[in-house]
């Protein structure tokens, strides 16, 4: 059974390890963009924020499914292949990306708008700005936001296994659901359980250490 | 040193306008320690914020040293904010840095090496005695500490103006003293203009080298303290001042429960050292109870408030009136 497991498991932390990765370049900059684009931000652009906005909120209607379907033929460009994990992170990166944007978003907007104020006054430019003051003002909220994204990919990653993604999903779907062999399927989801509790705690741990507030 | 010319602001919410700042002029001269006092809601916060443009006004003009600030472009008003320190009620530190990297930060935008950056800040912890909270991070300092650091963190640049928002507003009384007794150190040694808003009448007391009263977004009295204290013209003002005097007096006394003449005299400087009163009841035929009284020190000099009631003839008492006004001092009758 180790023989099923491990290979799967280590597909899904693979898949998960670089979505996270590429859903975090794309989405990092789209959050900030949206922070600093709004109403009375540092770099106010409406029209720019309105598009956005709107455009992550259509993105984040589709069912992921749909989504990882559609985004298939761009996997086939960038990866020459649909199928298999590394095929999977395309669409998995991209579908996450604008759930990165809103997390990154709201972990931004806690920061008080007194320090920005303080770097504005003292003549500190836009990248300035965000780079020396809102980021790193961000760090605790924004490590428990990956933390968050992390196990949102365990997820995703998981439904991609249904339709040939592999990692532990396909392996419970595979074994478990249609040869009925039951205990493959328990065992695949002990283990994601397992990687969420044990993600979730070293992301509170770690932006408990962070944090010096 | 500031010219501000004509400056108006106004918000607008559900299609009313509000002014938060009307037709304001002031002039603020070099090394010149200006307080702005006014209640909550006065628009003196927009005011300040107007100066370093962190608020836009909506017209009128802001000369400092000559350069008219709303003339200047984005990268011009960068620059020319480093040349501005700023402090705020509630400090806004960084509070993921330590105090050294907060003291820092000025310096570190200004791109200048990192051993300049060193000697500067340690120089400035000196300065501000927090040399031992180097590593410390805000969340670990007091209220006071945290504005030391913010003071610090403010003259990295060197600035000529400093403007200061309800610095002290946040902190106990007797920090609140350390705080301004710093400022007026700064200002003294560094020649620094310092504009501070305020909301407390102790600040403008103590350090206020001239104070601007402000009341629904427009300046209705600029004065020193010394003569604001000694002859308020506005209602604003005799409240603020009134909330200075720790005892019952004035509105608290009911002149009709007292047979005499009710009257508060205002002392000045030297004539508050002279034994006025005691002379008035020896050259007329008059016996003079007191109510109340205090003293305020100010920057340089003290004012002293006395409440008395008069008994005797009526003549009599009027030639003791004319005779107080005569030794410069401050007669009304309440």
């Amino acid at each position: 059974m180790a023989k099923l497991i491990i290979p799967s498991l280590l597909e899904t932390l693979y898949m998960v390890f670089f979505s996270t990765i590429f859903s975090l370049i794309l989405g990092f900059p789209l959050g900030i963009l949206l922070v600093i684009t709004e109403k009375n931000g540092i770099w106010e652009k409406p029209i720019l924020n309105k598009t956005l906005n709107g455009i992550i909120n259509v993105l984040r209607s589709f069912p992921f499914l749909i989504l990882m379907i559609l985004l298939f033929p761009l996997s086939r460009i960038i990866v020459g292949s649909t199928i298999g994990t590394t095929a999977t992170i395309v669409p998995l990166s991209i579908a996450a990306a604008p759930f990165v944007a809103r997390v990154i978003e709201s972990s931004l907007k806690e920061v008080d708008n007194g320090v920005i104020e303080f770097g504005l006054s003292m003549g500190a430019t836009v990248p300035e700005i965000i780079f020396k003051i809102l980021i790193p003002e961000a760090i605790p909220s924004l490590v428990l936001g990956i933390t968050l994204t992390i196990i949102n990919l365990i997820g995703y990653s998981a439904m991609a296994g249904a339709i040939g993604g592999g990692g532990l999903g396909d392996l419970a779907i595979r074994f478990g659901l249609y040869r009925f062999q039951t205990d493959i399927m328990i065992i695949s989801v002990i283990i994601i359980i397992l990687l969420v509790q044990g993600i979730q705690y070293l992301g509170n741990k770690l932006a408990s250490t962070v944090n010096k507030k | 040193m500031i010219k501000i010319e004509n400056l108006c602001k106004f918000f607008e919410t559900n299609g009313r306008k509000t002014w938060a700042v009307k037709n304001v002029n002031l002039h603020i001269k070099q090394g010149e320690i200006f307080g702005i006092i006014g209640s909550s809601g006065a628009g003196k916060s927009t005011l300040i914020r107007c100066i370093n443009r962190l608020e836009e006004a909506d017209s009128g003009n802001i000369f400092i040293e000559g350069e008219n600030i709303y003339s200047l472009n984005k990268k011009d008003l960068r620059y020319k904010r480093k040349n501005m320190g700023m402090i705020f009620q509630h400090f806004n530190l960084l509070s993921q840095k330590t105090v050294y990297e907060n003291i820092a930060f000025p310096l570190e935008i200004k791109g200048i090496s990192k051993s300049e950056i060193k000697d500067k800040v340690e120089t400035l912890l000196d300065y501000v005695e927090l040399a031992d909270k180097k590593d410390a991070y805000p969340s670990q300092l007091s209220g006071g500490q945290k504005q030391r650091v913010s003071i610090a963190r403010a003259l990295a640049n060197e600035p000529k103006i400093l403007l200061s928002d309800e610095a002290t507003s946040a902190l106990d009384p007797k920090t609140t003293k350390s705080i301004l007794e710093l400022l007026k150190q700064i200002r003294n040694e560094f020649g620094l203009t310092i504009v501070l808003i305020t909301h407390e009448m102790e600040v403008v007391k103590d350090i206020c080298d001239k104070v601007a009263i402000m009341e629904n977004g427009e300046i209705i009295e600029v004065n020193t303290p010394i003569e604001l204290f000694k002859n308020p013209k506005t209602k604003t003002a005799q409240s603020f001042i009134n909330s200075l005097k720790t005892t019952v007096e004035g509105e608290y006394i009911n002149p009709k429960e007292f047979k005499g003449k009710v009257i508060r005299l205002s002392f000045l400087g030297e004539s508050a050292k002279e034994p006025i009163v005691s002379k008035m009841i020896k050259n007329f035929d008059i016996e003079a109870n007191i109510l109340s009284g205090n003293i305020n020190e100010l920057v340089s000099t003290s004012v002293g408030h006395l409440i008395i009631e008069l008994l005797g003839e009526d003549n009599e008492i009027n030639k003791a009136i004319n005779y107080l006004k005569i030794q410069n001092v401050n007669v009304e009758v309440i």
